[in-house]
């Protein structure tokens, strides 16, 4: 059993405090401690980003990061994205759109579109593949999930 | 698999070095190849685990006279944006765009990318072409102090380098290039997103009156390391750049080494990624 260690961050918007054994990844930890299961595990190699959280504004794979490398940091996962007021404009798209079939890679998706549009409130297409080629949809319902994110961008 | 017995988190360069020469170390960056070595058993970790994410001295790229640090904490996506990178070393930036994805380059570093001394590490082929050296840090006497390595000479085999136990790289220093310095990189694989390269070219020099001179030429994914061609920068240097001597360093670059077959490509295919990219850079700067 690896050493344990006590880390403080914040997730979605409030402070917590876990005690997480040194090689676990951030993605073990939202799942297994926190019980946030929306980030998802596929690849588990960074191939994949269905495990894609937003950490101190940037988008990364949580299977590839260190729990324990969260201490001092602001998380933002899926769970956090919806509002009082419903459901995130990215969110709405894809209902709109159609852009869900499964829903395993949805979560990281939206994640992901979150932080590109973050970055670059126009994109073009070809800068929505590109912002999105970490990310993979295994029923390739791409042209949806694009159309979906090309409407946010316009309204 | 290893148990981690002890866990730390420095959060300066001096700290880290004493940490290291107390005892056998892991350290962590941003632990995109380290979290799947050690997940599928192909690395063990050490006693100790150190993260040196908390090391800000360590993330940027700054100027100082000649010489441009690049920290080792930098992310590849912050050599994207990064000015000092635009100005002086854009084929770092030309090499971040065909890095990964943008997850993997938020979170992965440049000092991480050389530690893991992969053959086919992205970022040492355009860092081997600006002829970068490895600034190692360590704290024997008491006393922290640093070496610099050329990194044509850093890299032993696959996943093994000079660096030592008690050595943590800060970073690499890379004297700015002259007047008239260009180049380019050129990676193949069957995607342009989050393919480990089959081939990979860094190419660059002065060019003035179409003749080119002070020629670097490195390749990944060809060899054990990542590598300097010596043999087709002496095809080049001092020479025009004309169909002739174009398609000369092409034939030249490709016979020059001796790459495996495996299952991202054969050695002829190899051969021939690297005669192509070779004239394609060629021809773009010339």
């Amino acid at each position: 059993m690896s050493a344990k260690v006590d880390i403080t961050f914040t997730v979605n918007g409030a402070v917590k405090q876990v005690s997480v054994p040194a090689n676990m990844s951030a993605l073990d930890m939202l799942r297994d401690q926190l019980d946030l299961k929306g980030a998802k595990e596929a690849c588990g190699e960074g191939e994949c980003g269905a495990c894609t959280i937003i950490i101190d504004d940037t988008s990364v794979c949580s299977c590839l990061m260190y729990a324990a490398d969260c201490d001092g940091r602001t998380i933002e996962t899926i769970e956090g994205v919806q509002t009082e007021d419903g459901l995130d404009p990215i969110q709405q798209a894809f209902v709109e759109h159609g852009a869900v079939q499964c829903g395993y890679c949805t979560p990281g998706m939206v994640m992901q579109a979150k932080h590109m549009l973050n970055k670059n409130p126009n994109p073009t297409e070809g800068e929505i593949q590109r912002g999105l080629e970490g990310n993979v949809c295994r029923c390739t319902g791409y042209r949806k999930i694009i159309d979906a994110v090309a409407e946010v961008a316009r309204s | 698999m290893s148990t981690i017995e002890n866990y730390l988190a420095p959060s300066s360069i001096d700290d880290a070095a004493a940490a290291l020469a107390a005892g056998s170390a892991t350290i962590v960056a941003g632990g995109t190849d380290l979290m799947l070595q050690a997940g599928s058993g192909q690395k063990e970790y050490a006693p100790t685990l150190i993260n040196i994410q908390k090391i800000t001295e360590m993330r940027g790229v700054s100027l100082d006279g000649d010489t441009i640090r690049i920290g080792a904490l930098t992310t590849i996506t912050d050599l994207l944006t990064d000015e000092i990178i635009a100005e002086h070393l854009p084929v770092m930036a030309t090499m971040a765009d065909k890095f990964a994805s943008d997850q993997i380059r938020n979170a992965g570093t440049v000092g991480g990318n050389i530690c893991n001394a992969s053959p086919a590490g992205d970022g040492i082929v355009p860092l081997l072409m600006y002829k970068a050296e490895a600034v190692l840090a360590s704290k024997p006497n008491g006393s922290t102090e640093t070496r610099k390595v050329p990194l044509d000479e850093f890299f032993t085999g696959p996943g093994k380098s000079v660096i030592q136990e008690n050595e943590l790289l800060i970073g690499v220093d890379i004297a700015v290039p002259p007047a008239g310095f260009v180049g380019g990189f050129g990676k193949f694989g069957p995607r342009p997103a989050l393919e480990i390269a089959m081939a990979a070219v860094g190419l660059g020099g002065v060019v003035k009156d179409g003749v080119i001179s002070d020629v670097r030429v490195a390749f990944g994914a060809v060899a054990p390391t990542p590598i300097r061609s010596a043999e087709t920068e002496a095809a080049l240097e001092g020479k025009k750049l004309d169909e002739t001597t174009i398609s000369a360093a092409g034939e030249i670059a490709s016979s020059s080494i001796s790459p495996i077959t495996d299952i991202r490509a054969s050695d002829w295919y190899r051969r021939h990624l690297i005669r192509v990219m070779t004239e394609e850079i060629l021809n773009d700067v010339s």
